[in-house]
């Protein structure tokens, strides 16, 4: 199976104080790779370096074949690479239907932006109901569901998601997961998850990858990863 | 009675003015968080260039084209070229930087052109027409309205209707967000600062032949006056420029009519203080919209 975005020896650093250490990481196409590890382990900041907001010192990210490097930020979804950021990044001050046609509107094309948006407001009816409502009106399930709708508007073939399920209740939680189960069975999209709770997010990964310090400890497939205990003791923590 | 109905009216055609200039501050201050002082200064470079393009034409229309043009192209130069390389840094320094190019245009233009007030007439006429034996408005103020209504609508429609709109918002509320959406945000921020200077230029050609004619200090107390109608309203809000203007305008033409007008300059600055001091953050802003 073809990697969708291979990362070898990522090591990035804010203020001459590296954050990430020679991270090598590989998203198998059509699968879910789920990153773990405690807080300040670095997996914020590897997804804010491979959507370009941060520069690596060293390290290649590679996407669908393509050298990432010097690729600026705005280009990188319409390359097929979307990234729903820390805190979903819900433009509070524009209505939730700007906030979808925002996402796809890189493309141009009108009538495959209203085709897209019909089939976004199908994953998440609520959305359609709000459709006119301001981003800060919405609930923080809702917010949740516009920024994956979102990022869904740009067709990724690649979704970067960092912590889907922080804040929201654990049902809401779970339907974000399995919507990603879906997504990837029904589209072949691949999905680089970002998740603190580490039991649903191995329920629904194909493969994960677990960080401390800054460093991967451990990448193996997602059911390995969850029987072994050693490490989940060591580095998950139950 | 009388009076006061053509205060009203004079005031209201200053004011529309103020508006557009306002809303000219606003945008610019939506996009950056930079109040551009160089503002009125372009306006002015741009009313000098109509002065020529006029002259050597023999039409006043070619002029008023060319300072519109004239407003893109300078926006866009003053952002890329001069704006772009503080917004990284602290806010005091883009203050700084657009005051030096307001003394440096200001030189420049007393260069070329000279530093007495050059005459710049209206393209119609300013002699107010009776109403039911008031004189009220004139052709003038008929086209200011005009014009700036026109310009306020071809906005509003600019701002909600269109994917570049949308795009421009959403850089000025949320650049990093937006980037990830695939907006090139310094694009953007381009095109923000042309049209702001293109307002200005508007705004200019619209207020000059009001006053005692083309100088390069011209706008300083329109800058003031703008300024102080954009604190007014919020200089978040579009509709509080807009409203602020017209507030602004119908102030300083009572307080001109009634107590004289060299008392105008002093009106605007008590204002804009006592606005600072009683709501900062404007009467239109703060309405509840936050980063979530």
């Amino acid at each position: 199976m073809t990697d969708v975005l291979e990362v070898t020896g990522l090591t990035v650093g804010y203020d001459g104080v590296s954050v990430l250490h020679e991270v090598d990481l590989r998203v198998r196409a059509g699968t879910i790779c789920a990153v773990l590890g405690a807080n300040g382990a670095g997996k914020s900041t590897l997804l804010r370096t491979l959507s370009g907001m941060l520069r690596p010192s060293t390290g290649r990210i590679v996407f669908e074949g393509t050298d990432l490097r010097g690729v600026p930020v705005e280009h990188l979804v319409r390359r097929g690479l979307a990234h729903v950021p820390e805190g979903r990044g819900i433009i509070a001050e524009l209505t939730v239907a700007e906030n979808l046609r925002l996402g796809g509107l890189f493309r141009g094309d009108r009538r495959e932006l209203r085709a897209t948006m019909a089939g976004v407001y199908e994953l998440f009816e609520p959305l359609r109901e709000r459709r006119g409502h301001l981003g800060h009106q919405l609930s923080g399930g809702e917010r949740q569901m516009l920024a994956l709708g979102r990022a869904l508007m740009a067709r990724p073939r690649l979704l970067l998601l960092d912590e889907p399920s922080l804040g929201l209740a654990p049902r809401m939680a779970a339907r974000t997961l399995a919507l990603l189960r879906r997504l990837r069975d029904e589209s072949g999209l691949s999905v680089l998850l970002v998740e603190q709770n580490v039991r649903s997010a191995l329920s629904v990964a194909d493969d994960g990858v677990v960080m401390a310090l800054g460093r991967v400890v451990a990448a193996a497939p997602a059911r390995a990863l969850a029987g072994d205990d050693q490490l989940r003791h060591a580095y998950l923590g139950f | 009675m009388d009076r006061f109905l053509f205060l009203t009216v004079d005031g209201l055609s200053r004011g529309a003015v103020y508006a557009a200039f306002a809303l000219a501050l606003v945008l610019i201050w939506r996009g950056t968080r930079i109040v551009n002082f160089a503002q009125g200064v372009l306006a002015v470079a741009t009313a000098y260039l109509a002065y020529s393009v006029a002259g050597a034409t023999g039409s006043y229309w070619a002029g008023f084209a060319a300072a519109l043009a004239a407003g893109l192209v300078l926006g866009a130069l003053v952002e890329r070229l001069v704006m772009r390389r503080v917004a990284q840094a602290p806010p005091l320094n883009a203050v700084i930087v657009a005051l030096g190019l307001v003394l440096l245009a200001q030189g420049v233009l007393g260069m070329l052109y000279g530093t007495q007030y050059l005459p710049f007439p209206a393209p119609f006429s300013r002699t107010a027409m009776t109403v039911a034996g008031v004189p009220l408005l004139s052709r003038y103020d008929l086209f200011v309205f005009g014009t700036v209504l026109l310009l306020m609508v071809g906005l509003a429609l600019l701002f909600t209707r269109t994917a570049t709109g949308l795009r421009m918002r959403a850089a000025a509320f949320a650049p990093d967000v937006s980037r990830l959406l695939g907006v090139s945000v310094g694009r953007t921020l381009t095109l923000g600062w042309a049209l702001a200077a293109l307002v200005g230029a508007l705004a200019g050609m619209l207020v000059i032949p009001t006053g005692l004619g083309l100088h390069p200090t011209a706008m300083d107390l329109v800058f003031v006056s703008a300024f102080t109608a954009a604190v007014v309203g919020g200089l978040d809000s579009p509709a509080g420029a807009v409203v602020g203007g017209l507030a602004v305008g119908l102030v300083l033409s009572y307080v001109g009519g009634y107590l004289g007008s060299a008392s105008t300059p002093l009106a605007v600055l008590a204002l804009l203080v006592v606005v600072l001091l009683a709501r900062p953050t404007g009467l239109f802003s703060g309405t509840g919209a936050r980063r979530v």
